[in-house]
This record gives structure tokens, sequence and C-alpha cells, in this order.
């Protein structure tokens, strides 16, 4: 029995992880085979390091997954507290329906009806599809970056109740600075950990980027997707191992944090 | 002293439940005021609503004369000590303290002083880098007192805020509460289900149930002038009978006629009387003016409880000499030890012992369903 879940155990990481080692393994192959290793190079991270077009895609994607990680935390806080506030118990929940398609949806039709929107606008305002690249773009990762967003906000608000807005406003706070001064700090774990996830969510994109990108606004994903189209280069390992590297830091950072946390509230007693 | 808040005609609904109803009362400067009742009589949302958090369906609120219904909480001169403290887990010790001062933008120094004076009045001198998640729930309490009384308000509400701690520690905070009041002269609101806390602390006493108020006294009043059987029976215990009121300082009860003090009855008119159980005296049977059978005897300490059954109802005694069950005991009471009520809607709920134990169930399930 102790075997069978060890052999089980070794099974699932191995299939989850040796693709990946692979890829990084072949990120410094000295020969442009994908499949045959010839030898130890760091080649292929110096191509990527000269090649301009990638970095344009690279900090394309950066800029926009920040851009939309922002925009969004803002919006979906609002929207989530603005939820909260809510009287009618089926008026929130048809509202939180609605903001949840946007994550429910398959991402095609999302990406279909999003560059359908786009088109019309661009026609309605009279300037070409290129011309709003990277607005489409944007206001596209934001709209499907948003019920993450709320997902994560709205737990913590309503964990947290009304009673500690109420002892702000009772001690003097107009209900703005009640919101900035106690409650936003209160939920922030919850903010942080829906601009993260926005974060990744754009990032990582590729599906809706397709429909509404246009030539003149390419991402990562975009730019890998069409390399795909000749053949897949070993710069691209390397910059597939640069972008493992660094989400494994990230993890490990937001885990250690978490943990000391944990810890902190133990030595407490547990004590709300 | 001067009327400081007035509600007038203050009644309040939730989903088409009438939670107060018309409820008329003043409250004066400098007084410590209790709105007592069972949990679920609208005691809270009165607090509430003088507060701010809530506003009511129909009446007006008054402020030093001045009508406040529509001002928002953040703008009343009041301040509340919610039920679970309600702390800033984001800010230490001082910093919950200083918060309403902060708000204000005083100079350091000057909130430094004040809060310095402040935790030396709640005796937490020495606790301002502590996190309040790491004190005790006595500690959180004296906090959050010391975060609503910094910035001066003229009124503080308290909502059952000993209601949390365990049964020592609440006397003390009962008399510490008191002491602050007293020190700084200011109205205290509060709020407790718990009759003697109540009486133990207040110079009024508002008893509620059902939305309506009962009865407005100092605690000597309500204990000893109970205005229904309600009253009667939520503060003390008592036995409630029913009697009739032959003429002035003359009633009938229990198949005996006994004099009394109380006047001002139609004659003959059906009336509550309510007798305390240690102001009954256990004489011998023949000596008695009533004679019973003891069906149970409890000790409590300071005296015997006993259940006696004088024909067919069940009266609680407390004596300090021992009676054994079974026995048949004469009872004597005095003139003054016999209070006299107009029937109301709670004649004949209570202030009878018969299904005693059953009795202390429903009252502590009710405590057990006011912790969530």
């Amino acid at each position: 029995m102790k075997i069978a879940s060890k052999i089980y155990l070794f099974l699932i990481f191995g299939i989850l992880y040796i693709p990946i080692l692979t890829l990084i393994f072949f990120s410094f192959n000295s020969s442009n085979s994908t499949a045959v290793f010839t030898g130890f190079s760091f080649r292929w991270y110096v191509e990527l390091f000269n090649s301009p077009e990638t970095f344009v895609a690279l900090r394309n994607t950066l800029i926009l997954a920040v851009l939309s990680a922002l925009i969004s935390t803002v919006i979906g806080t609002a929207a989530a507290e603005g939820i909260y506030r809510m009287r009618s118990k089926l008026l929130q929940t048809a509202i939180n329906s609605v903001t949840n398609i946007p994550m429910m949806n398959p991402d095609i039709v999302t990406g279909m009806s999003m560059m359908l929107f786009f088109v019309a606008l661009a026609g309605i305002l009279g300037i070409t599809y290129e011309d709003m690249g990277f607005t489409a773009m944007l206001i596209s990762h934001v709209t499907f970056c948003l019920p993450y967003v709320i997902l994560s906000v709205l737990p913590r608000i309503n964990e947290l109740g009304d009673s500690l807005s109420e002892a702000a406003l009772d001690l003097g706070c107009t209900p703005l600075q009640a919101f900035f001064k106690v409650k936003l700090p209160n939920i922030m774990p919850g903010v942080l950990s829906g601009m993260v996830m926005a974060f990744t969510m754009s990032l990582d994109d590729f599906v809706i980027s397709y429909f509404v990108g246009s030539s003149n606004f390419q991402t990562l994903p975009l730019l890998i997707y069409s390399m795909t189209k000749k053949k897949v280069t070993p710069d691209m390992y390397a910059l597939s191992t640069l972008i493992v590297i660094v989400i494994f830091v990230m993890l490990l950072i937001s885990n250690f944090k978490s943990g000391k946390k944990v810890e902190k509230k133990r030595k407490a007693g547990g004590v709300k | 002293m001067a009327k400081l808040i007035e509600l007038k005609g203050i009644s309040k609904s939730f989903d088409g439940e009438k939670v107060l109803d018309s409820i008329n009362l003043y409250i004066k400067d400098g007084e410590f005021i209790t709105l007592l009742g069972p949990s679920g009589c609208g005691k809270t949302t009165m607090l509430r609503i003088i507060g701010g958090f809530e506003t009511a369906d129909e009446g007006g609120l008054y402020f030093d004369g001045t009508e406040i219904s529509d001002v928002p909480a953040h703008k009343r001169n009041i301040n509340t000590v919610f039920q679970k403290y309600a702390l800033f887990p984001h800010l230490n010790v001082y910093e919950n303290i200083a918060f309403p001062l902060r708000l204000k933008k005083l100079a350091e120094d000057t909130i430094r002083e004040r809060v310095e004076e402040m935790l030396k009045m709640v005796k937490l001198a020495g606790f301002e880098n502590k996190s309040v998640s790491t004190l005790s729930g006595g500690q959180q309490q004296r906090v959050a007192i010391a975060r609503a009384l910094i910035s001066h308000p003229k009124v503080l509400l308290l909502d059952e805020p000993l209601g949390a701690l365990d049964l020592k520690l609440r006397k003390d905070m009962q008399n510490e509460l008191k002491t602050i009041q007293q020190a700084i002269g200011i109205t205290f609101i509060y709020v407790t289900h718990d009759q003697e806390e109540a009486l133990s602390m207040s110079d009024t006493i508002v008893v509620i149930a059902e939305g309506e108020i009962q009865q407005i006294g100092t605690p000597t009043d309500i204990y000893n002038e109970p205005e229904n059987a309600f009253v009667a029976d939520f503060i003390g215990e008592s036995n409630i009978i029913d009697g009739t009121m032959l003429e002035d300082k003359l009633v009938r009860f229990s198949g005996h006629t006994f004099d009394c003090v109380d006047g001002g009855f139609e004659k003959n008119e059906p009336i509550d009387v309510v007798i305390r159980p240690e102001d009954v005296d256990v004489v011998a049977p023949e000596a008695g003016m009533l004679t019973g059978k003891v069906t149970s005897v409890t000790f409590k300490g300071v005296h015997y409880e006993i259940i006696v059954d004088i024909r067919g109802f069940k009266w609680m005694i407390q004596t300090t000499d021992y009676v054994s069950p079974d026995a048949t005991i004469g009872l004597y009471i005095e003139p003054d030890a016999i209070h006299i009520m107009k029937k109301s809607k709670y004649s004949g709920m209570f202030g009878d012992y018969s299904s005693f134990s059953d009795e202390m169930d429903r009252l502590s399930d009710a405590d057990a369903a006011e912790e969530f």
C-alpha cells in the first residue's frame, strides 16, 4: 500500500514536471535541434536577448498585464463593495452571475464577441481597427480579469461584515474615510491576491488576445504562437524557462509570506 | 438634569415585523440608563437608532432639543462600545485609541497625551504597542472603551459590552464602568439582558418587551413596584398570584384575606399580586396565614430555595432555615411585602414555579442563543 502510494505520487509529479524539466534542459542545447542534445550552451539565451521582436512583445505583455491588473483591481474591489451593499439578495445574486459570465464563458466566445464589438466600435468612431490596438486589448483584458478580482475580494468583505465600518463611522469617519482607513486595510489580502490573479490571467492569455489583437500590438503568447507556424526555435525554450523561473520565485515569496502570517496567528492563540 | 436625548414616537420594522412600537423616552444628561429586556425585544435596535446606524420608520430623535433623525452617525456626538468590540485589527492599541483624534488632525503631542491619559483610566498603561489580537477579551473591552471615550462624546452607547466575559471579570468591569461614568460625568446608555447587571449599575432602567417600554424607573422602583407581570418576573424572582382587591389596603388571594399597603383600585377589581421569595417568612403551620407542602429544596449558599405547593400554585420561597421536603409549613406575609399590579396582557404568563426546571432550561437556551 505504501509503495503504491509512493508510485502514485511519483507518477503525478512526473507527469506534471517532466515536460517542464525537458524544456529547461533543451533551452541549454547548443545546436538548434529540438530533439537531440548536442552540448551545453547559453546560445539561445544570448539570441533571445538580441532579438528586438521578442523584447517588444515582452514589454507589451508586461505593460498590458500590469495595467489590466491595476485597473481591474480598482474596478473589481469597488464592484465587490457595491455588491456587498446591495439590499436585495436577488439582485446580488443576479449581478454576481452576470460578472461571472466572462469567467465561465469559453475564451473563444469571449474573444470573438470582443472582436466583433471593437470592429463595430471602430466603424462607429470612424477609425481603423489597428488604431484601437492597445486600447481594445486593455479593455478586453480588464473585462476577463474583473471576475477573478471580485471573486477574491467579495468573500473577504463578507467575512469582515459591517462592524468595523460601523465603528469607524461611529468614531467620526465619513463613509469614504471608513472605507479607506478601515475596510481596505482589512480586505487587503483579498485585494492583493485578486491583483496577482488578474496579472497572471492577463500574462497568460492567448485566445482572447488572438481575436482582439492587431498587428501593431503583439504580446508574447501571440509572438510564440506566430513562431510555431514556422518552426519553434530553442530561444523560445529559453524564454519559457525564464518565465517558469520567475513564476517559481513569485510562488516561493507568496507562500513564504502567508506561511509567516499563519505562524503569527497561531502564536496569538487564534484570537480574532 | 436636562433632557439630553429624546425619542418621540419611534417605530421600526424589519421585513414587516414590528421591532419597536412608538417608543417615547427621554434620557437625562449625565445619567446611567439601562435598556433591559430579553433577546429580540428591540433594545439593540433602539441603541442603533440613537447611534445613527438605523433610521426609524416613524417618529423623531432629538439631541439637546434639535432633531437629529437624519444626521449621519459620524456627525453625532455619540460614541459606541460594540458588543464584539470592533477593534481595528490592522492597528495596535495606541493607534486604535488615537484613531478618532487622528481624524481630527490633532497635533501628535496632544494625541500622545490624551491616549496616555485614556490608557491610564482603563488600566492599560504600557500596552501601547501591543497588537489588539493578542489581548484578552477584558483587555480588548478596555481598549474599546478608551477609543470610544477619547473624543469626549456627550453620550456613550454600550451594546451588551460584557456579554462575552466570564462572570468574575464581568463583575469587575461593572464596577469599573460605573466608576468611569461617574468620573467623566457623561450619559451612558447601556443595553443588556442581564437584570442583575442592570440593577447594580443603573440610575434608570427601561424595561422593554416586544418592542414596547414596560416600565421606566430607578432600580429600586423597578424591583419593588413592578408595573406588570412581565417586569416582576424579568427582574428578580417573583410569585405572581391572581387576586381580588376587596377595597383599599385589603386584598384576597390563595383563599385568605391580607392587609396590604396599596390602594386606588376599583372595588373587587381582579389584580395580580407579586410577592418576592425573600419576603415570605416560614413559620409553623398553625401560625401561618397560608399553609403548603414543600415539594423541593435547593441549597443556594446564602439561603435555601424551596418550592411550596399552596392550593395547587407553586410558590418559590427563599429561607435561611432548612425545611425538609414533603413537610407542611406555614407562611407569614407582612403587608408591605405584598405588591399589587393591574392586570395586563402578561397576566397568568409568569410567576408560577410549577414548571420551574423547564423554565430554567428555557432561560439558559435563550442565553445560549444570544451568543450567536
